[in-house]
């Protein structure tokens, strides 16, 4: 059977399981939809969490994007997974102790303020929103390049997807498509790889491949004799300052982003919190730490196969040629030598490379069976659909429960609460389809803003919300407006507006670095010089640092009925 | 025991509970600093002139070695606050709490 076949029948495949796991987890109330009935699994949602947050990028991208920044690509392996230890030590336990719905909940409720959980609202749908639009984009991208499919068509099947257990199931729905979405991706990831470490290394392990085979070696010295820097080299790419604010921005921003931190609410107890940020980081490190492997495998395949030969020769690799016609691959014989060679200089280079086929490619360089092939498709649309069906409920219940119920609506009932949520949930597939067919140019610049704004607004605001009860309405809302205004102007002065980043020259993306700083420091200086919290705020925090079902003796609420 | 002694020993293990786990994360995020700010970036160079197996070690420790340190944090987080959280649950166990116990999740 031919790849083509093999791809439609495994998609298919995939496509009828998440549609059957929608169909029985659907829900009734406005729990099950928000939060899953709170009866998640620490190791279910542990593989959940690690679906929703590996997208399509972190699938197809982020290993062509190591192979070409060689240790400077260690950004995004740090960046997105240190924030998990941040995650799960200062977040994740206490704000499932606190039991409520979403992110702008705790925000609005910590600060007594509907002001607050306005500029939270607003932020996290702003912030899932731009994240949204590039994962409809990547499952329209994976349909066209394996199923010859339109992209457009391609969209808007995977929107129906995702409408049809989004809006059945809400959370709990989303939750455990998710989990097996982690199985499939992970398979379709780690088959080539350990393909690849086989017949380059000897070893089918890639990590173990990757630290004790001499192929690192090779390939530094293959870069150098190239006129490349060394693979290995440090800051060959980015200044020292830039490569620690953009890890660190990554970081915080992974801490911060509502879809990731709404996934702990989920579970049945704090304890179940915290061993589910170690399940899910520990799933994540399983594709993270394959990543930087597969990099360098392909990279030096890629030089060893294409580098110095005829065009003939060339012409006889089946993928070469067939990747070729996609146009994320080309030849062209500048010097006329009749030989093709790879060089740092665009003048001279006579191999394009594009960084997405490291990933797509690999099988077929690995000569792995067609099916094997057909299966890193179905893992990218995997990716891809668990990442937007996250975002997708984040930006739905910002607006249904934080806007609709909490600010406009409080007399809502609980049928009107769900039937918000579920049209919501649709309005947002809309718009995510919307701009995954016609993406706006502006996508790529947005994701930093992303990171950035939930570096900047969300992940102060809970820690101190959390540590220091100190911290007060005022604090907290003049500290957020300072970090989104002082990181959005950055960035949009740099990516639209063309400016050199003038800050020690951090780049766009470390900015929320500073922007957390910044934060930080407004909340805790304004914060001392204005009324202290009123008590039943203090004793929401005192009550958050607690494990649940602590037994607590003569509880203050009875002792107050008592005067 | 009266009410409000019995509140304050309560209070007092509960500041103890809290304590005991800034304590830990400090350490924990030490940990963390140092394997991803210190090992990975700000000392890189000087830990490249060591080689583990075929690699250079600066640029291991920020291409594997951080990350598997990452998740053995989380988990010896989840592990010692599963002990802290058994003995703050044991040591208010005897204050008085016959009363108006409230399960506050």
């Amino acid at each position: 059977m031919t790849v083509e076949v093999w791809t439609t029948i495994l998609v298919i495949i995939s496509f009828i399981t998440y549609l059957y796991i929608g169909w029985r987890s659907r829900v009734k109330d406005t729990k099950g939809f928000f939060v899953a009935d709170q009866g998640v699994p620490a190791l279910a949602n542990g593989a959940a969490t690690a679906a929703d947050w590996m997208s399509a990028a972190s699938f197809i991208s982020m290993a062509g994007l190591i192979s070409f920044l060689g240790y400077d690509g260690s950004i995004y392996l740090m960046g997105w997974t240190g924030g998990y230890v941040l995650l799960a030590l200062l977040l994740a336990p206490y704000l499932r102790k606190f039991g409520k719905y979403t992110v702008p909940d705790f925000v609005g409720d910590r600060y007594y303020s509907k002001f607050a959980r306005l500029i939270a609202a607003i932020a996290a749908i702003f912030v899932s929103l731009t994240y949204v639009a590039g994962q409809m984009r990547g499952v329209g991208i994976v349909f066209s390049r394996f199923l010859q499919v339109d992209i457009s068509t391609g969209v808007v099947i995977g929107m129906v997807i995702v409408a049809f257990f989004a809006i059945l199931g809400g959370m709990k729905g989303i939750t455990w498509t998710q989990v097996v979405q982690y199985c499939v991706l992970i398979v379709a990831y780690l088959i080539p790889a350990i393909a690849i470490s086989q017949t380059l290394t000897g070893n089918p392990i890639p990590q173990l491949g990757f630290t004790f085979s001499d192929i690192v070696e090779q390939l530094n010295g293959i870069q150098v004799d190239l006129g490349f820097q060394e693979y290995t080299a440090a800051f060959a790419n980015k200044s020292k300052v830039d490569v620690l604010m953009i890890t660190l921005a990554l970081m915080l921003g992974t801490a911060g982003l509502p879809h990731v931190i709404v996934r702990f609410y989920t579970v049945p107890d704090v304890k179940g919190a915290r061993y589910s940020a170690g399940w899910a980081l520990l799933f994540i490190a399983i594709l993270y730490t394959s990543a930087p492997a597969l990099a360098s495998f392909a990279r030096y395949n890629l030089i060893d196969s294409l580098h110095d030969k005829t065009i003939e020769e060339v012409q006889d690799l089946r993928w070469a040629t067939q990747w070729e016609k996609t146009g994320l691959l080309g030849f062209e014989d500048k010097n006329g030598d009749g030989k093709i060679q790879l060089t740092p200089d665009d003048d001279t280079n006579e191999i394009k490379i594009d960084r997405d086929i490291i990933v797509l490619a690999t099988p077929e360089v690995a000569k792995l069976a067609p099916w094997a092939i057909a299966l890193v498709a179905a893992g990218g649309l995997a990716a891809a659909l668990s990442t937007a069906s996250g975002l997708l409920l984040v930006i739905s219940s910002a607006v249904a429960h934080d806007l609709y119920y909490r600010l406009i609506n409080p007399a809502a009932t609980e049928g009107q609460r769900l039937m918000v949520g579920r049209f919501m949930v649709g309005v947002a597939i809309v718009v995510a389809g919307y701009f995954g067919i016609n993406p706006p140019g502006f996508v790529a610049q947005v994701v930093a803003l992303a990171f950035g704004l939930a570096a900047a607004s969300f992940f102060p605001a809970i820690v101190l919300g959390i540590f220091d009860k100190r911290t007060n309405r005022e604090g907290a809302i003049a500290g957020m407006l300072v970090g989104l205004i002082s990181t959005t102007a950055y960035i949009v002065m740099i990516k639209f507006g063309g400016a050199e980043p003038w800050f020690f020259g951090i780049s766009a993306e470390g900015f929320g670095t500073i922007g957390m700083v910044l934060n930080f420091t407004t909340t805790l200086i304004v914060s001392r010089f204005t009324p202290a919290p009123p008590r039943e705020i203090q004793e929401l925090v005192a009550n958050v640092r607690e494990p649940d079902h602590a037994p607590e003796p003569l509880s203050d609420i009875g002792e107050e009925q008592l005067d | 025991m009266n009410r409000s002694e019995s509140r304050s020993e309560y209070r007092a293990k509960s500041s103890a509970y809290w304590r005991a786990n800034i304590a830990l994360i400090r350490n924990l995020l030490l940990i963390w600093a140092f394997v991803s700010i210190g090992c990975s970036i700000l000392f890189v160079e000087a830990l490249n002139q060591i080689q583990l197996g075929g690699v250079p070690l600066g640029f291991w420790m920020a291409q594997q070695g951080s990350i598997y340190t990452f998740v053995i944090l989380i988990f010896v987080y989840a592990f010692q606050m599963d002990k802290l959280d058994r003995r703050f649950k044991d040591s208010v166990k005897n204050i008085d709490t016959d009363s108006s116990s409230t399960d506050t999740n």
